[in-house]
């Protein structure tokens, strides 16, 4: 489990960081989103992996903590998400925006030779 | 009383956020009512900011509640606290002091170029006392989001094709920051276990080596993040583009908001890689050292090679960011105290640099064309309505703006008597002063670069303030005078003001500073505040 986690966050940094060096805005904004993706999921990760066990007290579970997820880092990726999703929206105003007044969909606003 | 006392930490937050929500609906014809209220609300966490400066100026003692506030009343490490120390204080003062002077400076003409701009002004006040009074790596997180987000759209304000160009890659580079800002935060709460601020300092000491690493390694991704706000080379190429791309009243705020990155960064490293943090003791310290260096070079040639006011301005903001960085980075702790006073004494200048830009450069064609095409590109809402220009025009406008800018000239290059020239002499006089504690050191390499450098970037600011004055008010005659209103001008000089009686008054200033630097330097003291607070109800 760990591995196959471990792997997707790498895939998803890895495309991520490619797509976000690439000339397109449209390229840019899914880069940033596998990267939030990725960034969400470790997050998730740094809290442990564990199978059936719940993040919140059952009632009549008892306090044995050993019986338990760590609720703190789903909270944490529950706030990091909302944040992104904001971001990225904003940020697809924006690109509308520059391509609005420059007609292209080039990072810089005009194209450049070789690309 | 205390108890009333108490809440007063909360509400720089808390104002700023009602008020920019409140001023949301309101139709933007009621610019004078948005303008007024948003003034109040600015004035109102102003005072109170000067309030919590006073009671922290006196001591941790005189503090309600010690100067912790435990939002929802759990206690550190569960809850998330906000801490008031002379530091924060000190920010949240800067922070509303340049707020404000924004605000009264938008209301002649520019809070017209588009939508809520009085609503994002609040928004950004609210990111970032609350990025200055947090106790909590991830609270920290949300607030410089918000300040964040606030800062696109006054980045944005005005649009036309240059804020858009500009503010696409200011948001990218922003978003791709707050990544690794978030991969930092969770690699140390993996690691350690915490989030609390106070209690990550007391639990890093005792850490295995193998985890250690990865603190360091969160640590050092954490460091990233911030960088790139505080704009070190090789992490702010976009900072010159995006602050001169900005309107006037925004650039003035965005002063602040590389500050934000230098403040998280004095906060961190003193408090979590102090010299109780065992085998993790200056983590990273050569790196600012070098990264500052670096910054201070690229800002002095960036300063000589600019051609316009406005790029100047942003390359002055990188050296300012780059003496700080390397001033934490060298860890003379006789430097900290000049630090602080050249921290506030450059963004203040800055700041007022940024708002007189626009005013000098609107006798030129080529800039009231640039204001032009922006109105027209905005749209049509200000159709029908004359461009009202409110208040009266100031007599003697070119002989008013000269003597400002050249004030900004002697305060950037740090000529005495002003207060750049204090800054800068206290920041040296630490380099070269060998404390009694250790008799033995000598200076190295790396403090003569420094100084060298401190030096040459006061004269490529000279060097390019000259020219550009020249230029502007000696040599070209075929501009018109420009129109300037009073309560434009207002805000510049009471900026300036400032400068001047931190020049003239400095003792009170450097003792505040001094006493800051002194629990920056205790941080065990900081992290017992937090940690054995009160909760409200058992007081």
């Amino acid at each position: 489990m760990e591995l196959i986690l471990s792997a997707g966050i790498g895939a998803l940094t890895a495309s991520g960081v490619y797509l976000l060096l690439r000339p397109r805005t449209y390229q840019v904004i899914i880069g940033l989103s596998l990267l939030s993706y990725a960034v969400n999921l470790f997050i998730f990760g740094m809290g442990r992996l564990r199978v059936n066990a719940p993040p919140i007290v059952e009632p009549g579970g008892g306090g044995d903590l050993a019986r338990y997820t760590d609720p703190l880092p789903q909270a944490l990726v529950l706030t990091a998400i909302v944040i992104g999703f904001a971001m990225t929206a904003l940020f697809l105003v924006v690109i509308l925006a520059s391509r609005g007044f420059t007609g292209t969909d080039h990072v810089d606003g005009r194209e450049q030779r070789g690309d | 009383m205390t108890e009333w006392l108490h809440h007063l930490l909360i509400l720089p937050i808390l104002v700023p956020l009602a008020v920019a929500a409140a001023l949301v609906p309101l139709n933007e014809r009621e610019r004078a009512l948005k303008g007024s209220i948003g003034f109040v609300s600015t004035l109102v966490v102003f005072l109170i900011a000067m309030i919590l400066m006073g009671l922290a100026a006196a001591g941790e003692d005189s503090l309600p509640g010690s100067g912790v506030y435990q939002l929802g009343n759990w206690p550190a490490p569960f809850g998330i606290v906000l801490v008031l120390d002379r530091l924060s204080a000190l920010m949240l003062c800067l922070a509303s002091g340049l707020a404000l002077a924004a605000q009264v400076y938008s209301t002649a003409r520019w809070h017209t170029a588009g939508h809520h701009f009085h609503s994002l002004i609040q928004l950004l006040l609210a990111g970032l006392n609350g990025a200055f009074l947090t106790g909590d790596l991830f609270n920290l997180f949300v607030f410089f989001e918000m300040m964040l987000a606030a800062s696109y759209g006054l980045l944005l304000h005005g649009s036309g094709p240059l804020r858009v160009k500009a503010g696409l890659h200011y948001i990218a580079i922003n978003l791709a920051a707050s990544s690794l800002f978030l991969i930092g935060v969770s690699l140390i709460y993996g690691t350690t276990g915490t989030l609390n601020m106070a209690d990550l300092a007391t639990k890093l000491a005792a850490l295995p080596p193998e985890s250690r690493m990865l603190v360091e390694t969160g640590a050092a991704l954490l460091g990233i993040a911030f960088l790139v706000k505080a704009g070190m080379w090789p992490l702010g190429f976009w900072l010159p583009t995006a602050y001169a791309a900005a309107t006037p009243p925004a650039a003035a705020v965005f002063a602040i908001l590389t500050k934000v990155g230098i403040y998280v960064i004095l906060r961190l490293h003193l408090l979590v890689f102090g010299a109780a943090a065992g085998a993790s003791a200056g983590f990273g310290q050569s790196w600012l050292l070098a990264g500052g260096v670096a910054t201070i070079a690229f800002g002095a040639i960036g300063v000589l090679a600019s051609q316009a006011m406005g790029r100047l301005a942003g390359y002055s903001v990188l050296v300012s960011s780059g003496t700080l960085l390397a001033a934490i980075g060298l860890g003379h702790e006789e430097m900290l105290a000049g630090a602080l006073f050249y921290l506030v004494s450059s963004t203040l200048t800055i700041a007022a640099f940024f708002l007189l830009i626009e005013l000098v450069e609107r006798g030129r064609d080529a800039a009231a064309d640039v204001l032009a095409v922006t109105m027209e590109a905005y749209g049509d809402f200000d159709e029908g309505e004359e461009e009202e220009e409110v208040g009266v025009a100031i007599p003697r406008t070119m002989a008013v703006l000269g003597l400002c800018f050249s004030l900004c000239a002697v305060l950037l290059s740090g000529l005495p008597p002003l207060s750049g020239f204090v800054a800068k002499f206290a920041l040296l006089k630490g380099l070269f002063e060998i404390p009694a504690a250790d008799p033995a050191r000598a200076l190295t390499a790396a403090d003569w670069t420094y100084v060298t450098l401190i030096i040459l970037s006061g004269l490529a600011a000279m060097i390019a303030m000259n020219r550009i004055g020249i230029r502007t008010f000696w040599a070209s005659i075929e501009g018109t005078i420009p129109r300037v209103v009073i309560i434009e001008i207002t805000p510049v000089v009471i900026l300036l003001a400032a400068c001047l009686f931190l020049s003239f008054h400095p003792a009170p200033a450097m003792r505040y500073m001094q006493e800051t630097v002194g629990d920056l330097l205790t941080p065990s003291l900081y992290s017992e505040r937090v940690l054995s607070a009160p909760r409200a109800g058992d007081r």
